[in-house]
């Protein structure tokens, strides 16, 4: 692997650009592209907030992380929730009963099915709407369709985002920001009428999934298994959303766009009561499947404005002093290496890993790109509405929602979890009762993380090299098509 | 009547952003219906807009050139001064200069400004602990004035900046603040004295709580996911925390305290930093040290005795539970209460 991607060829003019700031991402975000030969030559992403939650969060109860690590992000939160929450349960040696871990599946769920569709319908898909695909074969269906904040099926799926949210309001409160995840499991039990209560809410946003965003029924999109399946839906499918992105995608070859670096890590989502994930725990390269360690993970600081650049950290030791001063990093992001490597992570290394037919064969085929990204993302929609049907069938109303226990004066554990954008993790170290260290690696920190201590590119910074660019661009569309379809969070990303 | 749309620019900085994600969740009507049907027109919001980069600061330029008019700034996140009053822990992307400059100057170009959430409003939970990033609101630090803008800041309208505190905002805080500007119809003495709209902030978290009658015998939660009064060991602030959580509910038929946990008291300044555990109440001698607003001491403390000693068995037993094991007796069937 090279280090660094090679300069624009001598001869050629070099064109340097700086794009931000990047909206319909969640927060802010700056990218820096070298541009040479029509297409990027070299990419470097600034994540250009810091806040400083681990620092917040240190010296105080260790408790306090569930109401202070949601509010992380506005848009994770029900995920920064439940990371917390199995890092403080590991400290205390806390067992979930089923009711517990079934309700807070159905919590992250909810989130993470509303966050795809947010993604999708307000974030990624209204760059096909603008202008200047004007005169493309499927434009002005796009444009009804998609306009941003206006178009048809944005209007849709927002109104069908809400309803859905509504079981975070049975269950949590409210969203974001509850406090119904405990370590011990939930602080709200349900009786039989909310268990039918949430079968409707979950039975009515099947509906819109029916009719608005794949046209045909759950069955026939869990029943997708091959590229050709795929191919057969854009040529002949059902008329709807998801078939007009398989078109959009197909004319652009958006599966030609945003390849990294076919590394993939996934900490497994929605445990089971009798063990294991619905979307199994581990990672995928090289073409091979294999196990994940967290002790295998550090952080490197070389390129981002902290202290200490000159060596990994592993999270158990990591700090997070940052060093406004510094002129060599680009970002407050730190950069996360499993192994050393960058990885990739969210619904396309979730589904991969899990070993979903058709998201294997698209990534066999083109690797994860544009297309196999929100792909993946779709499918998962589907799958995971199923699942939360199932759960909320095997909910029992006499038994018990929340263990107790006592946090010990010392303590360390990790709490890993997967948000909507991929694997999240909380590293947590109790000394003298109180918080003596808090790490949080979220899932753009893999994904958006600046180059490491051997100068390798984060998985953003190589999935953007070879984008095409137009002499006139300032904004490459390329770029930005790249760049959602990671569905980055940023305030996640540097905390 | 207006003669064009309230012309509304919404910026985010030191803050998570769900104050946007919850106002995405407004009802009856969805938001871009309720935007449209009040005449309220969103020049550029961060999640909801199509311009990115260069078009954005363009219209920030033709804002500050006087050749697009600003009637709301709305600001999300806290504003960050640090480091060193730099402010270069948030520089906006694609300018290289500080998002908390650009807040000043385009507030001076607005006709009314808006703190969206408790983090712009006063700094909130990102100005925690030893607030390393040095953030804060608007116009306040905590409880004191001051803030990016400073405590003399006043809009073109001639108001301070108005603070629509939540950690998150409910949406209809929010709509309802712009339809009330849409509608000349917000003045100065419909702020509270932390500068937030009364029309919620002039309510308790208490009213309309469903625990109410564990309240009135203090028949307290001892554990997460009892059903009793949270205020004695939980940390519930509901009593003192103004908002109309239980009353407007969110997301449907929620609040904390339906959702089986403490209300933090997250409009209120410094809510970051109670002082104790957030889910634990302190006591001196036995007794919660917050007491309930306007309430006298004395009369709280005997008030509170006399009603732990007349719990009835139903109430006691059902606060220490996850489900109602004692229903209410029904007159006429010969069943009482005692289980």
């Amino acid at each position: 692997m090279t280090a660094e991607p090679s300069p624009p060829p001598t001869g050629q003019p070099g064109r340097r650009l700086i794009v931000g700031p990047f909206n319909r991402v969640e927060g802010d975000l700056e990218v820096r592209l070298e541009i040479g030969d029509g297409a990027v030559a070299a990419a470097y992403v600034n994540s250009p907030l810091f806040r400083g939650f681990e620092r917040i969060l240190e010296g105080r109860a260790p408790l306090d992380a569930l109401v202070v690590a949601p509010r992380i992000c506005g848009i994770c939160s029900v995920s920064q929730s439940h990371a917390a929450a199995l890092a403080l349960a590991g400290a205390m040696g806390l067992e979930v009963p089923r009711n517990g871990l079934l309700a807070t599946n159905l919590m992250t769920a909810t989130e993470n099915i509303a966050d795809h569709l947010t993604h999708f319908h307000l974030f990624f898909m209204p760059d096909f709407a603008r202008p200047a695909y004007a005169g493309r074969p499927w434009f002005e269906r796009a444009e009804a369709r998609f306009k941003a904040a206006q178009g048809t099926s944005v209007r849709r799926a927002l109104a069908a985002r809400t309803e859905l949210f509504h079981i975070l309001g049975l269950m949590g409160g409210k969203w974001p920001h509850s406090l119904t995840i405990q370590p011990g499991g939930v602080t709200r039990a349900l009786d039989g009428r909310d268990r039918v209560r949430l079968l409707a809410i979950v039975g009515a946003f099947r509906r819109f999934l029916e009719t608005s965003l794949f046209g045909a029924p759950l069955d026939a999109v869990l029943a997708l298994e091959t590229a050709e399946d795929l191919d057969r839906w854009r040529r002949a499918g059902p008329e709807s959303d998801f078939r007009l992105f398989l078109e959009i995608a197909d004319d652009l070859a958006l599966s030609g766009l945003g390849r990294a670096y076919d590394r993939f890590l996934s900490h497994g989502a929605y445990p089971l009561p009798d063990g294991g994930h619905l979307y199994r725990r581990g990672t995928f390269a090289d073409g091979r499947e294999a196990s994940y360690d967290p002790a295998d993970v550090t952080e490197h600081h070389r390129f981002s404005r902290m202290a200490g650049q000159d060596r990994p950290h592993p999270p158990f030791s990591g700090s997070t002093v940052p060093d406004g001063a510094d002129e060599e990093g680009y970002s407050w992001c730190k950069a996360p290496r499993l192994a050393g490597l960058p990885y990739e992570t969210g619904a396309v290394a979730r589904q991969l890993i899990d070993g979903h037919p058709l998201v294997r064969a698209l990534v066999v085929a083109d690797g994860a790109n544009v297309l196999s990204r929100v792909v993946a993302r779709l499918l998962e929609i589907a799958r995971t509405a199923r699942a939360m049907e199932g759960w909320l069938r095997n909910l029992d109303p006499a038994g018990p929602w929340c263990a107790q226990g006592q946090m010990p004066d010392r303590a360390q554990a990790v709490g890993l979890t997967e948000a909507a954008r991929g694997a999240l993790g909380h590293w947590l170290r109790v000394e003298q009762g109180r918080i003596a260290g808090y790490q949080i690696i979220a899932p753009t920190t893999w994904n958006f993380s600046p180059r490491d201590l051997d100068g390798v590119p984060g998985p953003l910074e190589r999935a953007l090299v070879g984008a095409p660019v137009r002499p006139e661009e300032v904004s490459p569309l390329s770029v930005q098509h790249i760049l959602r379809s990671f569905d980055p969070c940023m305030v996640c990303t540097v905390h | 009547m207006r003669d064009r749309p309230l012309s509304v620019l919404w910026l985010q900085s030191g803050g998570c952003g769900g104050c946007t994600m919850s106002l995405l969740c407004a009802e009856s009507p969805d938001l871009p219906t309720l935007l449209e049907t009040a005449g309220i027109r969103l020049l550029w919001h961060p999640s909801l807009s199509e311009e990115t980069g260069p078009e954005v600061t363009a219209l920030f330029d033709r804002i500050l050139a006087g050749d697009e008019p600003l009637d709301v700034l709305c600001v999300e996140g806290s504003l960050l001064r640090g480091p060193n009053g730099t402010g270069r822990f948030h520089v906006l992307a694609g300018t290289g200069r500080p998002t908390i400059d650009w807040v000043r100057e385009l507030a001076a170009m607005a006709g009314q400004v808006v703190a969206v959430g408790t983090c712009a409003a006063y700094g909130g939970i990102t100005a925690a602990g030893e607030n390393i990033t040095d953030a804060c609101g608007l116009q306040y630090e905590g409880t004191r004035r001051g803030g990016a803008l400073g405590g003399e800041f006043r809009s073109r309208s001639g108001l301070p900046v108005i603070n629509v505190a939540g950690c998150p905002t409910h949406p209809n805080w929010v709509t309802e603040t712009l339809m009330l500007l849409a509608d000349d119809a917000l003045a100065a003495a419909d702020l509270d004295g932390h500068q937030r709209p009364r029309f919620y902030a002039d309510h308790l978290v208490h009213h309309g709580c469903p625990r109410n009658e564990y309240y009135e015998y203090k028949a307290s939660a001892e554990k997460p996911s009892d059903l009793g009064c949270l205020m004695e060991h939980m940390g519930c602030l509901g009593t003192q925390a103004h908002a109309d959580c239980n009353t407007r509910l969110w997301n449907g038929e929620g609040s904390c305290t339906r959702g089986g946990y403490a209300c933090i008291n997250c409009t209120a300044p410094g809510f970051e930093e109670p002082g104790h555990p957030f889910l634990e109440t302190p006591k001196f001698a036995g007794i919660p040290i917050g007491l309930p607003t306007d309430m006298p001491k004395a009369w709280f403390v005997a008030l509170a005795s006399l009603a732990k000693a007349a719990t009835p068995e139903r109430v006691r037993r059902n606060a220490a539970a996850d489900r109602i094991v004692v229903p209410p007796s029904v007159r006429g069937t010969g069943k009482t209460s005692k289980g």
